[in-house]
C-alpha cells in the first residue's frame, strides 16, 4: 500500500513494523521518549510498545554505544537515536575500534545486528559542533554499512532494511528533509540501497548525499530550461559502496559532478571521484569535480553560513563550465533558503 | 554580609542578565538573531555570585547556556549583542553565535555547544596553573546533565588526583531538555557521589544570590586550606524552555510552579527584597534599571546597525 508521508513519520511508521514484527527490537536514546520524540521520527513508538521497548536514556554516548553492541551481542536488535550526528563523536571509541571490528576479531563468530541513526543540522547558527555529517569519517571503518536516506521512502526501507541487517549499520538523516512529503510503499522491500538514478538526463552525472540531491534537482530543474539534462544520482549507501551505477550513467554523459554534503579534503567525494575516475576513464570528456563544504569549521552567522555550504547555484555554475555553457541569469529563480526550510531555535 | 554599594553592584549585575535575557525574548521574532538561544531566566545569581567571589584573573569556562556567566565577568553589551545578530563587531566575528561565546580577556576561555566538554578544559587550564606554580583559581560551570557524562568523572578524578585549584559548579536545573532527574540518575545525590573524591563540597540555593556567596566563599575557603579541588551544587528554575524565548509548563512534562514558587525562584526578586532590607530605596533601585535598560537597547541598536562579515572572513581564523 503506498501512501503520502513526511520523512519522519516514515521514520517512525518503519520503526513500528519492525518492533512489531520482533520482539527484540527496540529504539532508545536521549530524548526518544520526550514530547518532541526526536522531531517526530519516534512519534508513537512508546504509545503502542511501552518504555521498556522505547526509552530516554541519560548523557552518556560512549557508554550507551557500548550498551547497544552488548545488547546486539546478546540477541537484541537495538535502535540507538542522536538528535545531532556530533554526538556519535563521543561514542567513537566503541564505534571506531569495536563496532566495526568486533565480527572480524571474533572469526566472524560474533554478531551485531544494531542501528545507530543521527541527524546532520544545518542552520539557524548550529554552527561549528551541531552540522557534521561524518559519513566520510565512518565510511572510513572497514565492518560498518552507512546510509544517508533521502526520500521519505528512502527513510522507510533504509530504516527497515538497517534494523533486519545483521551488521551495524549507521544511518544519517539531515534534518531539512524531515518535512518533505512523498509517497511510500509499505511493501517496497526493505533494502539497504545502494546509489539509484533519481533523475535521467545526457548532459552530466551529478552523483549526490544527502540533501545535495535536493540541490542537484532544483539545478537540474534550471538547467533543463536551457535545454541542458542533467542525471542526477542519489549514493544513500556510501559504505559499501557500489558505484556501478554511477559509472553506467558517467559512461553515457562523460561528465561527472560529485556533490557531498561534507568537507571534500579525505573525504567520500575523493574516493567516489577517485573509483568513477579509474572506471570511466576512457569516457570522461573532463575531469571529474566535487563540490562540498567550504574547508573551515561551520560558522554560524548566515552570509559566512551561505558560503560555507554548497548548493545547487554551485551545481550549476559547474556544469556550465564543464559544458563551456555561457552563464544563465539566475536572478528569477528561487532557491532553497533557510527561511523555507528551518526556522530556529533548534 | 554584603555592604550596601557591594549589593548595588551585584544587583545591576543580575539586571544586566535579566534585561539582556528579556529583550532578546521580545526581539527573537525579528528572525534577525539566527542562533538558538539557551536563555538563562532564574539563573542569574549562580555566575553572579561565584565570580563575586572569584579574583579578577579567574580563569571561567561553560555551556552554551552561558550569557548569564558572559554578562556577569563582562558587565559588556555590545559585542555580546552583536554576536547574536551574527556581525563583525561579534565576539567570535559572528562564528560562534550564542552556543560558543568566549571572552579569553575577561578570563572567559571557552564555552560549548556539546555537553561537558569543556570541564576537562578547565581541568587542564588548573594543570597550567599548577605547572607554572601559579595561584590563578579556575571555575566551570555545567548543567546537571553533565554529570551523566564520563568526562566529567574522569576530570573529577584527575582534578583531586593532582589537587587542583579548580571550582566545579554544578548549575542544577533538574532537567536535561525536557527529562527530569529521576529519569536519569541511578544516584541519588550529586554532592554525596562527588564526596568520595578527595574534594570539597557544597551545596545552596542558586536562586539566592547571598546564600550562593556564602556558599562560595565557604568553599573557596575550604579548599584554599586543604589544597584540594571544590564541587558547588547550586539549584535553580529553569523558567523558560530549553531553547526558545518561550515558557513552556503547559506542555505537560513538569509542574508549573506556584506564584510563591515563581517569586522564590526569582533571583531578582529574591535579592530586591534582600536590598530593600538592607536600607536601599526603590528609588535607587529604579534609577539603576533606568540605566541598564538604556544600556542594553543601545547595545541592541548598534548591533542591529553593524556589518555583517565580509565573504573573505569566511578562511580567516582557522590557522596561525
Ligand atoms: C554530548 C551531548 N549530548 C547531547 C546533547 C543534546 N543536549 C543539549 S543540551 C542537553 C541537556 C543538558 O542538560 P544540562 O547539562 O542539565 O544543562 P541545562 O541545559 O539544563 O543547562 C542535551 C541532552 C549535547 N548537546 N551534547
Ligand atoms: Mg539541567
Amino acid at each position: 500500500m503506498t501512501t503520502a508521508r513526511t520523512y519522519r513519520d516514515a521514520l517512525a511508521f518503519a520503526a513500528a513494523k519492525e518492533m512489531d514484527a520482533d520482539p527484540s527490537v527496540f529504539v532508545f536514546g536521549l530524548d526518544v521518549p520526550d514530547h518532541k520524540r526526536i522531531f517526530g521520527s519516534t512519534k508513537g513508538l512508546v504509545e503502542k510498545f511501552g518504555i521498556d521497548r522505547c526509552f530516554g536514556t541519560p548523557l552518556s554516548e560512549d557508554a550507551m554505544t557500548g550498551v547497544a553492541i552488548g545488547a546486539a551481542l546478546s540477541g537484541l536488535r537495538p535502535v540507538h537515536v542522536h538528535i545531532r550526528a556530533d554526538f556519535l563523536l563521543l561514542g567513537m571509541n566503541q564505534i571506531a575500534n569495536v563496532m566495526s571490528s568486533l565480527r572480524y576479531m571474533s572469526g566472524g563468530s560474533l554478531r551485531l545486528p544494531l542501528v545507530i541513526r543521527a541527524i546532520i543540522g544545518r542552520g539557524w547558527g548550529q554552527g561549528a559542533q551541531h552540522s557534521k555529517s561524518l559519513h566520510g569519517v565512518f565510511g572510513h571503518f572497514p565492518g560498518l554499512k552507512v546510509g544517508l536516506p533521502t526520500s521519505p521512502q528512502d527513510a522507510y526501507s533504509m530504516l527497515r532494511a538497517a534494523i533486519r541487517d545483521e551488521n551495524p549499520v549507521i544511518l544519517l538523516e539531515h534534518r531539512w528533509l524531515y518535512d518533505i512529503e512523498g509517497p511510500v510503499d509499505e511493501n517496497h522491500l526493505p533494502l539497504l540501497e545502494g546509489p539509484v538514478v533519481v533523475r535521467p538526463g545526457n548532459a552530466l552525472t551529478v552523483a549526490c548525499t544527502s540533501w545535495m540531491t535536493i540541490e542537484a534537482l532544483k539545478a537540474a530543474e534550471v538547467l533543463a530550461k536551457h535545454g541542458v539534462e542533467l542525471e542526477i544520482v542519489d549514493i544513500r549507501t556510501v559504505a559499501p559502496l557500489d558505484e556501478t551505477v554511477v559509472a553506467d550513467s558517467v559512461a553515457k554523459t562523460g561528465h561527472c559532478i560529485v556533490a557531498d554534503y561534507d568537507w571534500l579534503y579525505s573525504g567520500f567525494s575523493a574516493e567516489l571521484a577517485a573509483r568513477i575516475s579509474h572506471r570511466c576513464f576512457g569516457s570522461l570528456r573532463c575531469p571529474i569535480e566535487r563540490i562540498g563544504f567550504a574547508q573551515v569549521p561551520c560558522p554560524t552567522t548566515r552570509p559566512l553560513e551561505n558560503l560555507f555550504y554548497p548548493s545547487a547555484v554551485h551545481i550549476i555554475r559547474v556544469a556550465e563550465r564543464m559544458l563551456g555553457l555561457p552563464m544563465i541569469d539566475l536572478n528569477h529563480e528561487t532557491f532553497y533558503s533557510y527561511e523555507e526550510r528551518f526556522k530556529g531555535p533548534f | 554580609m554584603l555592604t550596601k554599594s557591594e549589593g548595588l553592584q551585584l544587583y545591576r549585575s543580575l539586571l544586566l542578565i535579566r534585561l539582556t535575557e528579556e529583550a532578546i525574548r521580545s526581539h527573537y521574532h525579528l528572525d534577525e538573531m539566527k542562533t538558538p538561544v539557551h536563555l538563562g531566566i532564574g539563573q542569574e545569581a549562580i555566575p553572579v555570585g561565584v565570580c563575586h567571589c572569584l579574583p579578577k584573573n579567574a580563569v571561567t569556562f561553560g555551556t552554551y547556556r552561558n550569557h548569564a556567566l558572559y554578562l556577569a565577568l563582562t558587565q559588556e553589551t555590545d559585542r555580546f549583542f552583536a554576536e547574536l545578530f551574527g556581525k563583525e563587531t561579534g565576539l567570535g566575528r559572528g562564528k560562534a553565535g550564542s552556543m560558543h561565546l568566549c571572552a579569553p580577556g575577561q578570563g572567559l576561555m571557552a564555552t560549548s555547544a556539546v555537553v561537558a566538554t569543556t570541564i576537562p578544559l578547565a581541568v587542564g587550564a588548573a594543570l597550567a596553573h599548577a605547572y607554572r606554580k601559579e595561584s590563578t583559581p579556575v571555575a566551570v560551570f555545567f548543567g546537571d546533565g553533565a554529570m551523566e557524562e564520563g568526562v566529567f568523572w574522569e576530570s573529577l578524578n584527575f582534578a583531586s588526583l593532582r589537587s587542583l585549584n579548580i571550582l566545579f559548579v554544578c548549575e542544577d536545573n533538574g532537567l536535561a531538555i525536557h527529562t527530569g532527574a529521576s529519569d536519569r540518575r541511578g544516584f541519588s545525590s550529586a554532592v554525596r557521589s562527588v564526596q568520595g573524591f578527595r574534594c570539597k563540597t557544597a551545596s545552596a540555593d542558586g536562586s539566592d544570590l547571598s546564600a550562593v556567596i556564602r556558599a562560595t566563599e565557604r568553599l573557596r575557603a575550604e579548599m584554599a586550606q586543604s589544597k584540594q579541588p571544590g564541587f558547588l551544587h547550586l539549584t535553580y528554575l529553569r523558567f523558560l524552555e530549553h531553547v526558545g524565548i518561550n515558557e513552556d509548563f503547559a506542555v505537560g512534562y513538569r509542574d508549573s510552579p506556584s506564584p510563591e514558587e515563581r517569586i522564590a525562584r526569582d533571583p531578582v526578586a529574591r535579592f530586591t527584597a534582600q536590598l530593600l532590607a538592607l536600607g536601599c530605596a526603590q528609588g535607587e533601585l529604579d534609577e539603576m534599571r533606568t540605566g541598564v535598560e538604556a544600556q542594553v537597547e543601545c547595545s541592541l541598536n548598534r548591533a542591529r546597525d553593524a556589518r555583517l562579515p565580509a565573504d573573505e572572513a569566511l578562511y580567516e581564523d582557522l590557522l596561525i
